[in-house]
């Protein structure tokens, strides 16, 4: 079968430990291998070039029923598209990308494997379909669970066993891959119109906290051991003031320990977190993140991504119904929401980032600081909660500015308000500037360690999947352009899928088939459980129990992550 | 021994009513009994296994007779006509699954034709106005669980959605509506007294044509402002009374119909009635949605969405990109304009439901409608290619009214030889390939060479 | 200034689009260039040349060129598309987005146009000395800033939606106006000088409407708050004056909320 060996290349593998020498990488049928399993191999000469596993987003919105609501609602970014048709299919949207575009942007930018942020358990079916239609990339999908009837109820009396019971079968009934967290409880208020203001403040009716559905998900998670930790949206997003929240949210890991066999240490992810750093109130709203940053620094049971604000028109979506539904009231523009009977409600509303508004611009300061002020690269990631701190096409520049101090200064200077976001921010004051290495952390190595998928994604190791990704930069002399690091990003010299080269010099040349990653966990029968189930079909969904769980003609190319919490 | 099939979705109204029992014959071809169906549902099913379903393509003859061909001779004069036409027409997709309008998809781009479905003359207005608007909506189980004032607008669900209003709407019995149909408030807004309006607490008389001025005194009014004695044919009483109602709701929904997508202004009424909505969440919980009439006519705007970024109305004849402006792209437009020079109907009838002036203009070019049934359009079509029956033969995802992904499941076996639209459509993806690789021509230059005329006489 | 003119000397099977008959892309090029340049039908892409005798020359700058289409332009689509300079003249009638999304110039059509001119106009001049179809001057699909500004004015009288999503600029039009005019509006100015059927300022937050005949169905949204004397496109008259679409959110200035204002000629 086919074999390819990558020579000369500066490897960054901080998964091996490897930063920047210059090692052979072997690939034999689909995966790494040791150079001396290869007989009569395909040569790529990477000499002068930057050698990384292949990009792992671990928060994405890409395939599912808000973001396909986003690319309908808004024909007006589309109206003079005109990109030339390369892949085999053609390219339309920009902040919301086809499934087409989509699967070839992330792998030109060198990346293999997305986590879609939040699945709504009842559409699960569309996102399948959307996942069969994206190419190249592996894809993962998070079920959202904090304001699910079943769990509000179980959690609300602490009932971990039943609600792990109801997680691993809701896991298998939409082929999920872990337990999503958005405005836990918030999301049911808003079934009323209302939210939940704190993480104390009970969940209308369900008499259950936001901050118990936080830690009883915890349990849930360990008990299961389940490849990810929670993956938490906290409340109060977008709010001045919040980085109370947020640290709250973060304090209720304490004490907890990762219990699972797939190498990740924390119990908690904290998602774009530059949403939820803001200290002050109203417009005078300023950055904390120094004061966050400190507490996740110091505790490892914590991993965090940043949402970085990239400046541009995007659309945003979140299952955090009464957010979406405040930003209108502040843009004024057109409004989609769907409450979801018993497990959520999304929102999409457009968002023109700004470098002229002051407020856009702090949020751009306060997202850099996140990923500046991290002490463990493994722990701190680069997102831009695509689509809504900005479209993910926009990496290559996040990591622009976070390797380049003059290119920071160079977008500051272009504020329309520098001096006031430079006082209520401290980006000014910080001279670091992140290497390929941190880089390479922050974006593929961390992000596969922290899902729990780290012996097949993140990394070079024998035995790994052969997702490579080959970028035109010299490790020994970087470029002194910045400009120059946006642009190797942005448009690879190569990226392999599974050891077939789908990407060449920034092109589309083949389109290897994707997967679908899901986790079976098999838990003890559950017979309390089975009833609930049954009885909320039989009274409160609108549709049968037994069309409601995916049928396995529509789950694509499955990659199945077994976890045993029967014993 | 016959066989009970349970949880089968209806084929039929958006509804998607997926409770039905269907009993087959021992071979798995006849409907012996289906329980749960509303009367419309039950005669979809029966009408599947009647006689008379054809099982193999027919070209039409010099003559003006059909003769039957193959499959293989029917995708390859498929195929040819794609290629030829300077800008076909793929127009329809009233009865066919999700798969197969993904497949659809992919010949329209392939072929650079327009792609466009029913919505485009029945719920494309309200497209216009989600594209202007938004849409604040939720799912039928939300409504179920938590409405206590429901409101019909241009909509007569007694007949054209029989059990929306038993399943989701006035009568269940939810989590947080345990009193059932007591607990509810039902306003009716329509200018005909219909057969839902016998069953509402208040029934509103609009003027036809005026909804949009009804809708606008209502915003006024819940922004505390004065409107003139009467609007729309309704007194202000009146007005002032159901805004009451709108504004104390604990969780509201308006099912808005073809009452207001089709009088005067269509969109516009939407978009109001979308604005009005917005309103209401200031006081309290308020949603909105259109009750799509087919099974799965919601599909193709949710598969077209991430296929090329648009619903409807999508003019893929740029082959690079997508464009969509209903009043130019969508089909009757098109069609009157005589814009369009080949046509494929698939799954519905525009022999039916075209005006005539559009039909007389499409027949000038070839026609091919594929569809399980004989049709008016079948019948002066120059190709009828018949598919299997989705949600009877086919299996497969439909989305019902609310955007929610139904799981339908096949029940009979398609006569001996019928293929998938999906498989149709994949095969003429093929031809259309293997005709260019033959041809030498590649996909972008097939029309710049100016080949249209190297295809005649094929 | 130079004169290219364009002689459309066969009628095509469908519709053309010829959104680079612009002084843009004609500036600086040959005869022979300019009858190179690309246009559709359909799938198909042709040299404008095929379509049209090219005579004349254009200027260095889009400035400096004048365009003179001639012949039946029935089913031309998108002439003057996004042009920032220069000048177009079409003889005859002419079929969608005339002046689409035109930045500068001046466009004179001399007979009708169909549905779509000047969409989402940001300046220049666009003149129709005949009947417009629908959606003049009005946004595109889904955006919210519509035309931001210039000038259309047409002779006869329009379909429906004009100037759906207007922000700035100005529309006169000489006959009558269909339903639904300014919708959704946040700011410039449209002038009816014949009547108009309904809809006026639907879902309107700022901006202005002036309607010389009657409105058929007004909108109750709107309030009368006084008569005023006005000197509008050389008229001075008298007109109520009345503020809306009080259904519709209003920004604040200075405390007081502002509205769109509707003047009917009284
Ligand atoms: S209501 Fe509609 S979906 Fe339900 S059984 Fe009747 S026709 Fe079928
Ligand atoms: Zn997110």
């Amino acid at each position: 079968m086919s074999e390819i060996i990558i020579k000369n290349g500066f490897v960054f593998d901080p998964l091996q430990g490897i930063r920047g020498d210059k090692v052979d990488i072997a690939i034999k049928d689909g995966k790494i291998v040791e150079t001396t399993a290869l007989t009569n191999p395909k040569t790529i000469d990477a000499a002068g070039m930057t050698v990384m596993a292949g990009g792992v987003d671990i928060h994405s919105h890409v395939v599912g029923p808000k973001v396909n609501t986003g690319r309908l609602f808004r024909p007006e970014e589309k109206l003079f598209q005109n990109i030339k048709k390369t892949g085999s299919r053609m390219e339309m949207g920009t902040s919301i990308p086809s499934v087409y575009k989509t699967g070839y942007d992330y792998a030109r930018m060198g990346y293999s494997y997305v986590n879609e942020a939040a699945m709504p358990p009842l559409h699960s079916p569309h996102v399948h379909e959307e996942i069969r239609d994206t190419p190249i990339i592996d894809i993962s999908a998070m079920p959202v669970f904090g304001n699910n009837w079943f769990s509000l109820e179980y959690l609300k009396n602490n009932e971990i066993e039943n609600n792990a019971a109801y997680t691993a079968w809701l896991l298998r009934a939409t082929r999920g891959f872990g337990i999503k967290i958005v405005n836990p409880g918030g999301s049911e208020a808003w079934g009323w119109g209302l939210n939940c203001a704190n993480i104390h403040e009970p969940v209308p009716y369900f008499d259950v906290t936001p901050a118990q559905i936080i830690t009883g998900s915890i349990e849930t998670n360990e008990y299961l051991g389940l490849p990810h930790s929670i993956h938490i949206h906290p409340n109060n997003l977008g709010n001045p003031g919040n980085y109370v929240d947020t640290l709250e949210t973060l304090k209720l890991a304490e004490g907890y320990t990762a219990k699972n066999a797939f190498g990740r240490t924390q119990v908690m992810h904290l998602t774009h977190l530059q949403f939820h750093a803001y200290g002050g109130e109203g417009f005078n709203f300023e950055s904390k993140v120094p004061e966050i940053m400190d507490y996740v620094n110091s505790h490892d049971n914590i991993t965090v991504d940043i949402g970085q604000v990239t400046l541009d028109e995007t659309t945003t979506m979140t299952a955090d119904g009464p957010f979406e539904h405040h930003l209108r009231a502040v843009n004024n523009l057109k409004w989609a929401n769907v409450d979801v009977e018993l497990e959520t409600a999304a929102g999409v509303v457009p968002f023109v980032y700004s470098a002229n508004n002051k407020a856009n611009a702090v949020q751009w300061a306060i997202g850099l600081e996140i990923g500046l002020l991290a002490k463990d690269p493994m722990r701190t990631y680069i997102t831009t909660d695509h689509p809504n701190a900005g479209p993910f096409t926009r990496y290559p520049r996040v990591i622009k500015w976070l390797m380049s101090q003059a290119a920071r200064e160079a977008q500051m200077d272009a504020f329309k308000h520098r001096d006031k976001v430079i006082d209520v921010t401290n980006i000014a004051g910080i001279d670091r500037e992140l290497t390929l290495y941190e880089i390479a952390q922050m974006t593929r190595a961390g992000t596969a360690k922290a899902l729990g998928i780290a012996d097949m994604y993140g990394g070079l190791a024998p035995g790994m999947d052969a997702d490579v990704a080959i970028y035109n930069l010299n490790a020994e002399s970087m470029p002194s352009d910045a400009e120059e690091i946006e642009k190797a990003f942005s448009r690879c010299a190569y990226m392999l899928k599974d050891g077939i080269v789908a990407v060449k010099d920034g092109e589309i040349v083949a389109e290897p088939a994707k997967r679908t990653i899901w986790v079976d966990v098999k838990v003890p029968e559950n017979a309390q459980v089975n009833r609930d189930i049954y009885e909320h079909f039989l009274k409160h969904y609108s549709l049968k129990l037994e069309n409601y769980s995916l049928f396995e003609e529509h789950l694509h190319n499955p990659r199945v992550i077994e976890v045993n919490a029967a014993e | 021994m016959p066989k009970k099939i349970e949880n089968v979705g209806c084929p039929y109204c958006g509804v998607c009513c997926d409770d039905l029992v269907v009993t087959v014959s021992d071979d798995g071809r006849k409907v012996l009994e289906v329980e749960n169906a509303c009367a419309i549902g039950n005669e979809i099913f029966q009408h599947a296994s009647s006689e008379g379903r054809i099982s193999l393509p027919r070209l039409r003859q010099p003559d003006g007779t059909y003769k039957d061909i193959s499959y293989d001779e029917a995708v390859d004069y498929a195929a040819r006509v794609l290629i030829k036409a300077k800008k076909p027409l793929i127009f329809g997709f009233g009865s066919t699954n999700c798969e197969g309008m993904a497949a659809a998809a992919k010949v329209a781009e392939k072929a650079g034709a327009v792609l466009d479905n029913c919505a485009s003359i029945c719920h494309g207005s309200s497209f216009l106005a989600i594209f202007d608007n938004g849409y604040p909506s939720c799912t039928l189980g939300e409504t179920k669980n938590r409405a206590d004032v429901i409101v019909y607008w241009g909509s007569n669900p007694a007949h054209a959605h029989p059990r929306h209003m038993s399943r989701y709407s006035i009568f269940p019995r939810g989590f947080f509506t345990g009193k059932g149909h007591k607990g509810r408030k039902i306003i009716v807004i329509d200018p005909r007294y219909t057969d839902t309006a016998r069953v509402a607490d208040i029934y509103v008389q609009v003027k036809q044509g005026q909804d949009y001025d009804l809708f606008n005194a209502f915003r006024t009014v819940i922004r505390g402002e004065d409107i003139p004695d009467e609007v729309a044919g309704v007194k202000k009483e009146q007005i002032l009374q159901v805004a009451e109602i709108l504004k104390k709701a604990r969780f509201g929904t308006i099912f808005y119909g073809m009452g207001l997508c089709h009088s005067d202004g269509r969109n516009h009424n939407v978009d109001i009635a979308i604005s009005m909505t917005r309103d209401l969440n200031d006081f309290t919980k308020w949603t909105i949605m259109a009750m799509r009439g087919h099974y799965n006519i919601a599909g193709p705007g949710v598969v077209w969405a991430w296929t090329t970024g648009y619903p409807y109305c999508i003019d893929m004849s740029k082959k690079d990109r997508a464009y969509m402006n209903p009043g130019e792209t969508s089909s009757v437009d098109l069609a009157m304009r005589d814009e369009v020079d080949a046509f494929f109907n698939v799954g519905t009838d525009a022999g039916a439901h075209f005006p005539i002036e559009a039909v007389k203009h499409l027949k000038k070019h070839p026609w091919i409608t594929i569809d399980p049934n004989i049709c008016m359009a079948s019948e002066i079509s120059d190709l009828h290619i018949p598919v299997g029956i989705v949600g009877v033969e086919v299996p497969g995802i439909v989305y019902r009214m609310d955007n929610v992904p139904i799981q339908y499941r096949q029940v009979l076996n398609p006569p001996d030889g019928v293929i998938s639209d999906e498989e149709l459509f994949e095969r003429i993806h093929q031809r259309i390939s293997e005709i260019e690789a033959e041809e030498g021509i590649t996909q972008t230059s097939a029309a710049a060479a100016g080949t249209q005329t190297s295809f005649v006489g094929e | 200034m130079k004169t290219v003119t364009l002689t459309l000397n066969k009628q095509p099977e469908l519709y053309l689009e010829c959104n680079d008959i612009t002084p843009d892309a004609f500036a600086g090029k040959t005869p022979a260039e300019i009858a190179a340049i690309e246009i559709w039908e359909g799938k198909q892409k042709i040299p404008l040349g095929d379509f049209f005798t090219v005579e004349g020359s254009a200027g260095a700058t889009p400035a400096e060129t004048k365009i003179v289409v001639a012949g039946d332009c029935t089913r031309v689509k998108r002439i003057g598309q996004q042009m920032t300079d220069g000048e177009i003249v079409i003889e005859s009638d002419v079929d969608m987005y005339i002046g689409g999304w035109m930045k500068g110039g001046t466009i004179h059509v001399k007979g009708n146009a169909d549905s779509f001119c000047g969409i989402g106009m940001e300046g220049g001049e666009l003149i129709i000395d005949g009947d417009a179809g629908h959606h003049v001057g009005a946004a595109p699909r889904g955006e919210w800033r519509g035309m931001k500004g210039g000038v259309i004015r047409i002779g006869g009288n329009v379909g429906n939606d004009t100037a759906t999503f207007i922000n700035g600029g100005t529309i006169v039009i000489g006959g009558d106006a269909d339903i639904h005019i300014s919708t959704h509006g946040e700011g410039g100015t449209v002038i009816v000088k014949g009547n108009a059927k309904g809809r006026v300022g639907g879902q309107m937050v700022k901006g202005e409407i002036y309607v010389f005949g009657t409105i058929e169905n007004p909108l109750p949204g709107f309030k009368k708050i006084e008569t005023v004397e006005r000197d509008v496109e050389g008229v001075q008259a008298q007109f109520d004056h009345f503020i809306g679409d009080l259904g519709e959110r209003h920004p604040k200035s200075k405390g007081q909320p502002v509205y769109a204002h509707l003047y009917v000629k009284a």
